[in-house]
Formats: structure tokens, C-alpha cells, sequence
């Protein structure tokens, strides 16, 4: 059966509930950090702020630090508690969810490596437009990916899904103008190559947050929808 | 510029995580019980203890060489059904069943059916075990005895069979004359099994047969229902939902004399489609 979020402090165990609703919240900082960690090292490459990327660099290991410590609690729930059915996905979900987001802040810890190079290159005329904008939309989607699972809401999870699928045409749109780039002007090979990199980790960290959604359709209906068509993961957060 | 071949867009191509639908088996190691040979139907079974109604009209079936367990609150009824198996509910005073149990398509309620035959096929071990004071050797024997089998080499034969079976000779192979009540509690319990499937019965039941014993013994006697589910249809009725979840193929819960939910074990314990049972197995109040 679904399970939504008032249920998950339902036990008679007040205990439980504790642990639990500590853990969801644990979760919800960890992608608040990793949502910080991605916007910062898109502006400092946007605005070749090399002290910003040094930061973004830094910070990397909090987000490590989370993975690690909210691992340690799953680890205690199973041996302690034993959970079953929608607590049991619930660490399972956890579990998964915590790994992308670790990844995700890899990503933007690579993001920030590229704009201290290219700090120290001229600036294209677009002024990383593009990297800008998708640097945004990537953003929201991780935003409302993490916003899915604190809602417990499977729908909201198959829509944002949906959404990496523009994430992943805008990407591509990126590539052939760098391809175009490299090809007029040789001594921008250097630059776009780096522009290249760091398109591709926005990327990923779209796919990511597309993982985290599936995890949340797993987690309120119980169906695993990885590896599936979009339709399908559909049909399965609406319960059919 | 124009030379630069046109890198094929996600209109051309469907999208790489669309193309291999279908090919990735989910959930192939749960159990369908509508691909089961059933042992036992369950038909509109009611069951009175005087005026208060204590199963709801039960329908389920219970499959064949699989374990099967009754999960559910106190007073839900789960040991009851279980007795009803095996008629053992006969036994008690003001007692009214309705409805219909087939053991292999034949009706166990059935005036001309023989009792102790019933109890034969159906085997019960019960959540004390409960021995005879007498040597360990006899009470392996005694369902035999009672057949009017008394040849030795008969005997001897069964006796060790059954005690190999329930994973009990090793440790008594040297003191089969010795008193059953003497040995420890998960020994005592083993033995009681050995009993059971002396006399070669189709359907085991055991009410909380780990619930008074440690957790080394409670491995070992779920290790041997692991054992014995390949020759024998088994029903267990427990309190310890890991327990359950553990030895059983297939899982109902029942709540105040109905049955709730009964699906594949892997099913129930992780997607149940009741809320009742969610909140059972979750340890959530309504």
C-alpha cells in the first residue's frame, strides 16, 4: 500500500519515529547542501570566481561526511529495527538516494575545478550562457526531485523525471555548438573542452536526480521503475 | 561547417534508457500461489466458541511442499484456524464450524472421515514441546506403535529416519534409550517433530514452535522447516513476524477472525496492499 508522509510516524514505537523522521530530515540537508554546492560552482564558472570554486571545492567533504553518517544510521535501523514493508523502503530509498547525492556533489566539485581553469582563460562571448541556463534548469530539477521525496509524492517524482529528458536535448545542443567552436577557432579548443566538462557533469547530475525520483516512486508505491520508459514510470506512480 | 555529421537527436533515437524495456526481470524470485498445487482449501469456514464468532468465513488455500504462515495480533484467530486443520478444535466444549476444509480435495468434516487418520496425515507440534516420559526411541515409535507396528528392524529403521529428518540424531544416536526428558528444550522439540513425521504425514503444523526456545535452537528448528518443506506441506503459526518473514513462502495475516491479506511473503513484507497489515508488520497504530 502507498505510504505518505504523516504515516511514517505512526509506530507505536515513539523511538522509531524519532529515528526515522531524523533520517528523512538528515536527507533533506544533505540535498539542501548538494543544491548549494551545484548553484555555487555554476556561478563561480559563470562569473570566474575562482575563491567561490575553492569553496565549492572545500565543502565537498560535508557532503561526504552526510553520506557517510546517514549510511551509519541505515545500518543501525536494519540491525535494530528490522523495519518491514513501506520502513523498509524507506531505508532502502535512503540508502540509494544518499549515493546520488554524494555523486551529484562530485559533479559540482568537478564543476568548480573547470571554472578555475577557465577563470585563467579568456572569456567566450556568450559569456557561459548555456552553462548558466543549464546549470539552472538542472538545479530546479534537483530541487524538485528532493522536494518529491519530502513530500512522499510519487506523481511529482514521474513529472520531474519527465523534465530530465529536456536537461538531456539541452546538453546535446551544447556539444555540437562546442564541436562548432573548437572547429572555427582552434585556440578555443582548450576552453570549450572545459565548457564540454562541465556541461557533461551538469548532466549527470540531471540523471541523478531522475534516480532519486525513481527511488521516490519506489518508496510511496513499491514499484521499482529503473530502466523503464517514461510511460511506464508514469503508470506506476499513479498506481496502475 | 557543414561537413560536421549531425549528431542524432533523442527524436531519432529512443533514449538510451528505453531500449532495453522488458529485458530486466523484476521480481522473478517471488512466488505465484495460483502456479501451486494446493494441499488444503479453505471454503466459507466459520467457527464458533459459543455465541462468539471466532473465524469470519476464511477462504484461502494452502499450497502444497511450501510453508505457509499465520501471521496477526492476539485473539485474531490464527491458532484457531490452524487447529481446524486437523480437527483438533473437536476437543473443545460448545465449539460450531461451518463452511469447508479439503484435504486434497476431500472434505476433513465429513461424518464418515476417520479422526485419527486425519491426525495422521496432519501433523501438529505444539509451542511447549510436550514429549511422553518415555525413552527417546519410544517416543519416535509411538505413532508406529499405535498403527500395531512393532516389528524392530521396522522401527529402528523409522525411528532413525525421522530423527535424521528432524536434524536430531547426531546428538542422541548414542542415548536413544534414554528418558526424551531429559534433553533440552530445542532438543525436546526437534524430537516432538521427529514424532510428527514418524508416521509419514502430509500437512505439518506447528503452533509457535520456536516461541520457548532460544535463539540457537529457534535457528535450528527453522533450519529444519527449510528441511522438511520438500517432503511436507507446512503451516506455521507465529508471533515473530522476522520468523515469518524468514521460513515461510507464503504469508496471511488475519485480524479479529478474518483473513486479511495473503500474498508470496517477499510481496507482503515489502509492498502489502492493506493498510491493516502494514501497520501490523510496521508496528504502526491505525
Amino acid at each position: 500500500m502507498d505510504i505518505d508522509k504523516e504515516r511514517l510516524t505512526h509506530h507505536i514505537s515513539r523511538q522509531f519515529n524519532v529515528e526515522l523522521e531524523d533520517l528523512r530530515n538528515r536527507v533533506l540537508t544533505m540535498g539542501g547542501l548538494v543544491e548549494d554546492q551545484i548553484a555555487r560552482a555554476v556561478r563561480a564558472l559563470v562569473e570566474g570566481d575562482v575563491e567561490l570554486a575553492e569553496q565549492v571545492i572545500t565543502n565537498d567533504y560535508q557532503v561526504n561526511a552526510l553520506e557517510v553518517a546517514i549510511d551509519e544510521e541505515c545500518t543501525h535501523i536494519l540491525a535494530r529495527r528490522q523495519p518491514a514493508a513501506s520502513d523498509l523502503r524507506l531505508i532502502v530509498a535512503v540508502i540509494k538516494t544518499i549515493t546520488d547525492l554524494e555523486r551529484m556533489g562530485d559533479e559540482a566539485e568537478r564543476i568548480a575545478r573547470m571554472a578555475i581553469h577557465l577563470a585563467a582563460l579568456d572569456r567566450p562571448r556568450s559569456q557561459y550562457l548555456e552553462i548558466q541556463n543549464l546549470g539552472d534548469h538542472v538545479r530546479e530539477l534537483t530541487h524538485a526531485a528532493l522536494d518529491a521525496f519530502a513530500r512522499m509524492d510519487a506523481e511529482a517524482a514521474a513529472q520531474v523525471a519527465q523534465r530530465d529528458t529536456k536537461v538531456d536535448l539541452e546538453y546535446e545542443g551544447i556539444i555540437r555548438q562546442s564541436v562548432t567552436h573548437m572547429m572555427e577557432d582552434p585556440r578555443a579548443i582548450a576552453r570549450t573542452l572545459d565548457v564540454m566538462w562541465s556541461a557533461r557533469a551538469l548532466e549527470r547530475i540531471g540523471d541523478h536526480a531522475r534516480n532519486i525520483c525513481e527511488y521516490v516512486i519506489y518508496l510511496v508505491k513499491g514499484k521499482d521503475v529503473r530502466h523503464t520508459s517514461l510511460e511506464q514510470m508514469e503508470k506506476a506512480a499513479r498506481g496502475e | 561547417m557543414n561537413d560536421i555529421p549531425e549528431k542524432p537527436t533523442l527524436d531519432d533515437a529512443p533514449p538510451s534508457h528505453a531500449i532495453r524495456i522488458g529485458d530486466i526481470p523484476r521480481g522473478e524470485t517471488r512466488r505465484d500461489l495460483s502456479q501451486e498445487e494446493i494441499a488444503l482449501q479453505v471454503r466459507g469456514l466459520r467457527l464458533y466458541y459459543g455465541e462468539k464468532e471466532a473465524l469470519k468465513g476464511i477462504d484461502m488455500d494452502i499450497p502444497r511442499t511450501r510453508v505457509t504462515a499465520f501471521i496477526g495480533p492476539s485473539g485474531c484467530g490464527k491458532s484457531t484456524l490452524l487447529r481446524c486443520f486437523n480437527r483438533m478444535n473437536d476437543l473443545v466444549d460448545g465449539v460450531r464450524i461451518e463452511g469447508q476444509i479439503l484435504l486434497d480435495g476431500q472434505d476433513i468434516y465429513a461424518p464418515e472421515l476417520d479422526v485419527a487418520e486425519l491426525r495422521r496425515r496432519v501433523g501438529m507440534v505444539f509451542q511447549k514441546p510436550n514429549p511422553f516420559p518415555k525413552s527417546i526411541y519410544e517416543n519416535v515409535a509411538y505413532g508406529l506403535r499405535i498403527q500395531g507396528i512393532n516389528d524392530r528392524r521396522i522401527l529402528d529403521e523409522v525411528v532413525e529416519k525421522s530423527l535424521r529428518r528432524a536434524a536430531l540424531w547426531d546428538e542422541v544416536k548414542d542415548r536413544l534409550q534414554d528418558n526424551a526428558l531429559g534433553l533440552s528444550g530445542g532438543q525436546q522439540q526437534r524430537l516432538v517433530i521427529a514424532r510428527a513425521v514418524a508416521v509419514e504425514p502430509e500437512v505439518l503444523l506447528l503452533d509457535e514452535p520456536a516461541s520457548a526456545l532460544d535463539p540457537i535452537s529457534t535457528l535450528k528448528i527453522e533450519e529444519l522447516i527449510y528441511e522438511l518443506k520438500s517432503n511436507y506441506t507446512i503451516v506455521i503459526v507465529t508471533h515473530n513476524m522476522q520468523q515469518a518473514a524468514r521460513v515461510s513462502d507464503y504469508t496471511a495475516f488475519m485480524y479479529l477472525g478474518e483473513l486479511i491479506e495473503f500474498d508470496d511473503t517477499d510481496t507482503l513484507f515489502t509492498n502489502p496492499a492493506k493498510k491493516q497489515t502494514e501497520d501490523y508488520i510496521t508496528g504502526r497504530y491505525g
